[in-house]
C-alpha cells in the first residue's frame, strides 16, 4: 500500500511539474514580451470555484469577449491574467496579492461577490493599483477607497428604484420583505427598501428571515401567508429565491415577488420552472433592448463568440465587458499603466459608453448611470418590462 | 514522550547542550524571519503569515485533539469569537457609522477603540471564556458526541454573529480593521505559542494530558482529575484559538460571518494529521506544507496545455479534489502524519538516515519507523 | 395564529421531519454497527440525487428505471465508500475512522464541484407530485403524504430485515458485540457491507424524495440535512431505527413550529438543531429511545 502511495504521490508531483513547464511554454510567448514591457496585463479576480462560481464566470465571460474586441492599448498588447478567489475571503486575498506583487497588472477587473472585493480593497489600496468591479454592489466595496471602482449601481440606488417601482407603477401598498440573514447584498437591499417604501406611504411586513443554503422555507411562507400582501421582495441568491417562489406557490400564495439583480441568471427559471413566471428584478442590462451603439455591438459579437446562450446574456457578462472596456480606457487617458495615473483617469471618467449605458464615475467611486432596467419572467425567459431613469 | 524520558535521565551537560541548541535554533528563526521581512515581496509575506497563522491554529488544535485525545471540531468558532474582538475594537470610529449603514453600531462599544495587543489580547482571553462555557456541559461526552457538539458551538457562534448586527454588522462584516503587514507579529506570536506548548506540554499538566489521551480510565485510577484536565485543556485551546483569530482578521483587515463556516476547522485537522496528533514540531512543519502547497497546488485550478495538448484535467476545483485525495491517503496509509507523536529534537534528526533506510525495506517498514 | 395557518405549519412540519428520517435511519444503522458518524453520508445523499438528476434530466431514461438505478448506484456507492475509507481501518484509532469519514464528506464535495460545477441544477419536476391540494383551507403537495408514507413503510421493511432475516440477525449480532459475532463464524464484513448498502439505499430514497420537494441540486446541498439527520438521530437514540424516525419527526417539527410562534426568531432556525442536540446530549445522551449504555474497561 505504501508503495502504491508514494506512486501516485510521485505521479501527482510530476503531472503538476509537467503542467509547471507545459504553462510556462505558453506564458513564455506572452511572457517574454512582458519583461520588455510591450505587453500589459490586467487581473482577473473572480470566483471560478466555490458558491459564487456561477456568476464569476459569467463576468470571465464578458472580459474576455472584450479582450478580443479591444486587445490592444497604447500600442501594447492586453494580456488578461485570472485568479481564482474560490469565493472565499482568506483565498482572495492571496489571489489579489498574487495579481498584484506576481503578475505585477496594472488594473484588476471583480470580483462576482461583494465580500470578495472588499476582501481585496486594502491591497489594492496600499499597493495602489487601481480596481473595478462589475457587479460587486455592497456599498463598503467602495467605501473609504480610493482605488476601487466599478461599473454597477449599488444597492442604495437599486433599493430605491424598486421601492418606487413597487409604490408607484405597480400600486403596491402592503409589502413583505424576506431577508437572508446571511448575506450582505440581500439584508442591505431590504433595509434600503423598506426605508424609501415607507417613506413613499406603503406599508412593511416582516416575512422572516433565512441563511445561505437554506432549502425549506415552508414555515415564514405559511407565517407570511395569513398577512395578505401586496407583493412580497425577497432579494437573494437566486437558487433560494427560486425555491421560495416555488414554495410560496405550493402554499397558495399568490403574490407577485420582486427582487434584484442576482435573480437574472440561467438556474433561477431552471430551478423555479414554470413558478417563477411573473417575477419581477431589477437588472442592468437588456439584449433584446442595447441602450446604446455599444450594446448593439456588445450583444452582437456576444451572441457570436457564445451561439448556444443566443437571447439570453446575463447581465454580469456586460458588465464585465464595461469593466474591461472601462480599463482600458482609462489607461488610454492615463497615457501609461501607472497606478496612480490610470487611478485617476478611472475617477475622471465622464458619459463613458458603456453596453449599460453611459457611466460616469462619481466621487464615491461608484457609476452614477442613466438607466436601470426592470424586467420579468415570460414563457420561461427574462423578459424586458420597463426602464427606469436613475435621477 | 520517549524524548522527554530521555531529557529527564540524561545529565546535566546533555541537558546544556539542549538548551543551547534551542537558542541557536531560535536565533536561526529569528534571523530568518528578519531576512524575509526585508526582502520579499506582500504575495510571499502573505502566505509567510499565513503559515504563522495556521501554525498558532494547528497547535491550539493539536493540544485537545492530539495531546488530549478529545476530538473537537469547534476551532472556527473560537477563532471567530478572536477575529471579531479585534475587528470590533480596532476598527477607528471615525469610519464606523459608515461601515454600519444599516444598523447603527451598539453606542455602548461603538466609541470603544482599543490598541491591537489589547484587542487582540481580549479576544483570547473572551474566546477562552467561551470555551470554559462550553467545556462544562460538552467535555461530559466522548468521540464522536464531543465532535458534533462542538462543531454545533461552533455553528451557533457563526449563527449567532450572523444575527447581532449592532455588534458585528451582520453579513455586512466589517471591514478597514488596521493590517498587519510586517512578519513580527504573526511570527513572534507563534514563536511564543510555540514555547509555551513545550513548557506546557512537558509541565504536569502535559503529562496528565496525555496519560488522559491514551487511556482515560486508568488516568483516573492514578488520581488524575479528568474533568478538570479537559476543561483546562481546551481552555487553553479556546485562547490560542482566539488569538490565531485575531491575528487572522488583521491579516485580511475583513471580518464577515460567511468566513468562519464550519468547514475552515478542516483545513487545521488536515495539518495536525499531516504533522501527527500529538507533536508540535510537526504541526509547525505541516502549517507551512500545507499552506503554502495549498498555494502551490493552485497551478492546478489553471488550463495548461502539455506539449500544445490543452489538457481538460486542469479546471477550477481540481486542486480541492487533489487536496481531500490527499488527505485521505494521509489518514489511510500514512495516520501516525509526519512525525506521529514525536518531537523533532537533535537525537531524531540523527535517526534520519536508518529511518528512510528502515523505510525502503519492503515488509519491516512499519514497525521500524514506529518506535 | 388562526387554526389554517396552525395546520399548514403542522403538515409543513411532519413533511419536513419525514425527509429527516429517512435519512436518519442510514446514520442510525452505520453506528449501530460500527459505532461511527458516516459524516460522508450527507454527501452520499447529494451524490444520489446528481445520479437521478443526469439519468432523467440529461440521459433521458425513464423515471422508474432511473431510480432503480439511482437506489442501486448509491447502496453501491456507500458499500465502495466503506471499503475503501473505512475497511482499512477497523483497528485503528476512533480518531482516524472520524478523521477518514470527514475526508470522504470533504472528498465527495469536492469532487461534485469539480464534476458537476458549483451552479445549481433543477431536479426533474413531478407535476403530479407538486400540485397542491386544498383540504379545509390548508394546501397539500401530494409529496407531503407520500414521504411520511414512503418513511414510515421503508421503517417496517428494514424492522422486518432486521427481525426476522438471517442478515437481520447477523447485524444484531455484531452491533451487540463485534468480536463475539465474529468469533460466532458471522462474516463481519460481508454484514458491514450490507449495511452501507442498505444504509445508502434509504439515502437514495431521501434524495430522491429531497429533489422532488425542493427541486435544486448543488454539490454542498448534503451538508446541512447531513447534520440536522445526524442530529434526529441522536435525538431518537443513536442505532435505534424507530428512535431515528421519531428523532425526525421531532426534529421537523421543532424547526417549523419555532418559526410559527416566534417568527422574531427566524435568523437562528439553524442553531435550533445544535441546541436540541446539546440539550438531548447534557440530559438523556442515549437518546429518547435509545438504551444506556457503560464503557467497557
Amino acid at each position: 500500500m505504501k508503495r502504491i502511495l508514494a506512486a501516485s504521490v510521485a505521479a501527482v508531483l510530476a503531472i503538476g511539474t509537467l503542467a509547471g513547464c507545459g504553462s510556462k511554454a505558453t506564458n513564455d510567448t506572452s511572457g517574454a514580451g512582458s519583461a520588455d514591457g510591450d505587453v500589459i496585463k490586467i487581473g482577473i479576480f473572480e470566483p471560478l470555484t466555490g458558491a459564487n462560481a456561477a456568476g464569476g464566470q459569467l463576468e470571465v465571460e464578458g472580459m474576455m469577449l472584450a479582450n478580443e474586441m479591444r486587445p490592444e492599448v497604447l500600442g501594447k498588447k492586453v494580456v488578461l491574467v485570472q485568479a481564482d478567489n474560490k469565493s472565499d475571503k482568506a483565498e482572495a486575498t492571496t489571489a489579489a496579492a498574487r495579481l498584484i506583487e506576481k503578475e505585477k497588472v496594472a488594473c484588476i477587473l471583480g470580483s462576482w461577490g461583494s465580500s470578495l472585493s472588499i476582501a481585496a480593497g486594502d491591497l489594492v489600496k496600499t499597493n495602489k493599483v487601481p480596481a473595478i468591479g462589475a457587479s460587486c454592489t455592497n456599498p463598503l466595496v467602495t467605501q473609504g477607497n480610493d482605488y476601487y471602482f466599478r461599473v454597477c449601481f449599488i444597492d442604495t440606488d437599486q433599493g430605491r428604484i424598486v421601492a418606487n417601482y413597487c409604490a408607484d407603477n405597480f400600486g403596491a401598498k402592503k409589502v413583505a420583505v424576506i431577508q437572508e440573514v446571511s448575506n450582505d447584498y440581500s439584508t442591505g437591499l431590504v433595509k434600503i427598501f423598506s426605508e424609501n417604501f415607507k417613506a413613499k406611504g406603503g406599508e412593511i411586513i416582516d416575512g422572516g428571515s433565512y441563511q445561505t443554503n437554506d432549502t425549506d422555507f415552508s414555515g415564514i411562507l405559511a407565517n407570511l401567508k395569513s398577512s395578505n400582501p401586496d407583493a412580497i421582495f425577497a432579494p437573494g441568491n437566486y437558487t433560494e429565491s427560486a425555491m421560495i417562489i416555488k414554495q410560496a406557490r405550493a402554499q397558495g400564495i399568490t403574490a407577485p415577488f420582486i427582487g434584484c439583480d442576482t435573480w437574472e441568471t440561467g438556474p433561477f427559471i431552471e430551478v423555479g420552472g414554470s413558478d417563477v413566471e411573473g417575477a419581477i428584478m431589477t437588472t442592468f442590462f437588456d439584449d433584446k433592448n442595447p441602450v446604446n451603439d455599444e450594446g448593439k455591438k456588445f450583444v452582437e459579437a456576444y451572441n457570436k463568440k457564445y451561439p448556444d446562450k443566443q437571447g439570453n446574456i446575463d447581465s454580469v457578462a456586460a458588465l464585465g465587458y464595461d469593466a474591461y472596456m472601462l480599463a482600458l480606457d482609462a489607461i488610454e487617458r492615463a497615457g501609461s499603466t501607472d497606478g496612480t495615473a490610470v487611478r485617476d483617469a478611472i475617477a475622471a471618467t465622464k458619459d463613458f459608453q458603456g453596453a449599460t449605458g453611459a457611466i460616469t464615475i462619481n466621487e464615491t467611486g461608484d457609476a452614477d448611470k442613466d438607466v436601470a432596467i426592470i424586467k420579468t419572467v415570460k414563457d420561461g425567459k427574462f423578459t424586458f418590462l420597463d426602464t427606469v431613469k436613475m435621477k | 514522550m520517549g524524548n522527554s524520558v530521555n531529557a529527564s535521565g540524561a545529565n546535566q551537560k546533555s541537558n546544556r547542550m539542549k538548551y543551547v541548541r534551542i537558542g541557536i535554533l531560535l536565533v536561526v528563526v529569528l534571523i530568518f524571519v528578519f531576512i524575509a521581512d526585508i526582502t520579499v515581496n506582500s504575495y510571499v509575506r502573505r502566505i509567510l503569515n499565513l503559515c504563522a497563522i495556521y501554525t498558532i491554529l494547528g497547535l491550539s488544535m493539536n493540544l485537545v485533539n492530539g495531546f488530549t485525545g478529545l476530538f473537537s471540531l469547534g476551532q472556527a468558532g473560537f477563532m471567530a469569537v478572536g477575529a471579531y474582538c479585534v475587528a470590533v475594537f480596532t476598527v477607528p470610529v471615525e469610519s464606523r457609522a459608515a461601515m454600519f449603514y444599516l444598523v447603527p453600531q451598539n453606542p455602548a462599544i461603538a466609541n470603544l477603540e482599543l490598541p491591537f495587543v489589547v484587542a487582540l489580547l481580549l479576544g483570547g482571553f473572551v474566546s477562552a471564556f467561551f470555551a470554559f462555557l462550553i467545556g462544562f456541559p460538552v467535555l461530559r461526552l466522548k468521540g464522536d458526541y464531543l465532535a458534533i457538539a462542538t462543531l454545533g458551538f461552533s455553528e451557533i457562534i457563526r449563527i449567532v454573529f450572523t444575527n447581532t448586527q449592532t455588534i458585528t454588522n451582520g453579513a455586512l462584516g466589517i471591514k478597514g480593521i488596521p493590517t498587519i503587514n510586517r512578519l513580527w507579529w504573526t511570527f513572534g506570536i507563534a514563536i511564543l505559542v510555540v514555547i509555551f506548548m513545550f513548557l506546557l506540554i512537558n509541565s504536569t499538566y502535559g503529562r496528565a494530558f496525555k496519560a488522559i489521551r491514551e487511556d482515560e480510565i486508568a488516568a483516573e485510577a492514578m488520581g488524575i482529575s479528568l474533568f478538570k484536565h479537559k476543561v483546562l485543556s481546551f481552555t487553553i485551546s479556546g485562547f490560542l484559538a482566539g488569538i490565531g483569530g485575531g491575528l487572522f482578521a488583521a491579516l485580511l483587515g475583513t471580518v464577515d460571518p460567511k468566513q468562519f463556516y464550519f468547514t475552515l476547522t478542516y483545513n487545521f485537522l488536515l495539518i495536525i494529521v499531516l504533522g501527527g496528533m500529538g507533536s508540535i514540531s510537526g504541526t509547525i512543519i505541516s502549517a507551512f506544507i500545507v499552506t503554502a502547497g495549498l498555494e502551490w497546488l493552485r497551478l492546478l485550478d489553471e488550463p495548461h496545455a502539455i506539449f500544445g495538448w490543452n489538457v481538460p484535467l486542469f479546471r477550477p476545483g481540481l486542486r480541492m479534489v487533489v487536496f481531500s485525495i490527499l488527505l485521505m491517503a494521509i489518514v489511510l496509509f500514512w495516520s501516525r502524519g509526519l512525525m506521529g507523536n514525536q518531537e523533532l529534537s537533535w537525537e531524531y534528526v540523527k535517526k534520519v538516515p536508518d529511518k528512510v533506510r528502515n523505510a525502503f525495506r519492503i515488509k519491516s517498514a512499519k514497525g521500524g519507523a514506529a518506535k | 395564529m388562526t387554526m389554517a395557518t396552525f395546520m399548514q405549519q403542522l403538515t409543513n412540519g411532519i413533511s419536513l421531519g419525514s425527509l429527516y428520517a429517512l435519512i436518519a435511519i442510514g446514520y442510525t444503522m452505520v453506528y449501530g454497527i460500527l459505532r461511527l458518524i458516516n459524516f460522508a453520508h450527507g454527501d452520499i445523499v447529494m451524490m444520489a440525487a446528481y445520479f437521478a438528476f443526469f439519468g432523467i434530466a440529461v440521459f433521458h431514461i425513464p423515471w422508474y428505471i432511473t431510480f432503480l438505478a439511482v437506489v442501486l448506484l448509491t447502496a453501491l456507492l456507500g458499500i465502495v465508500v466503506e471499503r475503501t475509507a473505512y475497511r482499512t481501518l477497523r483497528d485503528a484509532p476512533r480518531t482516524s475512522i472520524l478523521i477518514s469519514a470527514i475526508g470522504v464528506s470533504f472528498l465527495l464535495e469536492n469532487l461534485a464541484t469539480y464534476l458537476f460545477s458549483g451552479i445549481p441544477k433543477a431536479f426533474p419536476e413531478f407535476k403530479f407530485m407538486t400540485t397542491p391540494f386544498s383540504v379545509g383551507g390548508v394546501l397539500i403537495q401530494p409529496l407531503v403524504v407520500v414521504v411520511p408514507v414512503v418513511t414510515i413503510l421503508l421503517l417496517f421493511v428494514l424492522l422486518f430485515i432486521i427481525n426476522k432475516t438471517r442478515l437481520g440477525m447477523a447485524m444484531r449480532a455484531v452491533s451487540k458485540d463485534y468480536e463475539t459475532a465474529r468469533l460466532m463464524g458471522i462474516e463481519i464484513n460481508g454484514v458491514i457491507s450490507a449495511t452501507f448498502g442498505i444504509g445508502s439505499g434509504l439515502a437514495a430514497v431521501g434524495a430522491l424524495m429531497w429533489g422532488m420537494k425542493y427541486s435544486s441540486i448543488q454539490p454542498l446541498m448534503g451538508v446541512m440535512p447531513g447534520l440536522k439527520c445526524f442530529i434526529a438521530a441522536v435525538i431518537g437514540g443513536i442505532g435505534n431505527i424507530k428512535g431515528a424516525v421519531l428523532g425526525g419527526f421531532i426534529l421537523g417539527l421543532a424547526e417549523i413550529l419555532l418559526v410559527a410562534f416566534l417568527p422574531s426568531l427566524t435568523g437562528y432556525r439553524d442553531a435550533i438543531a445544535f441546541i436540541i442536540l446539546i440539550i438531548i446530549l447534557l440530559f438523556r445522551p442515549m437518546g429518547i429511545l435509545g438504551e444506556k449504555q457503560t464503557d467497557k474497561v
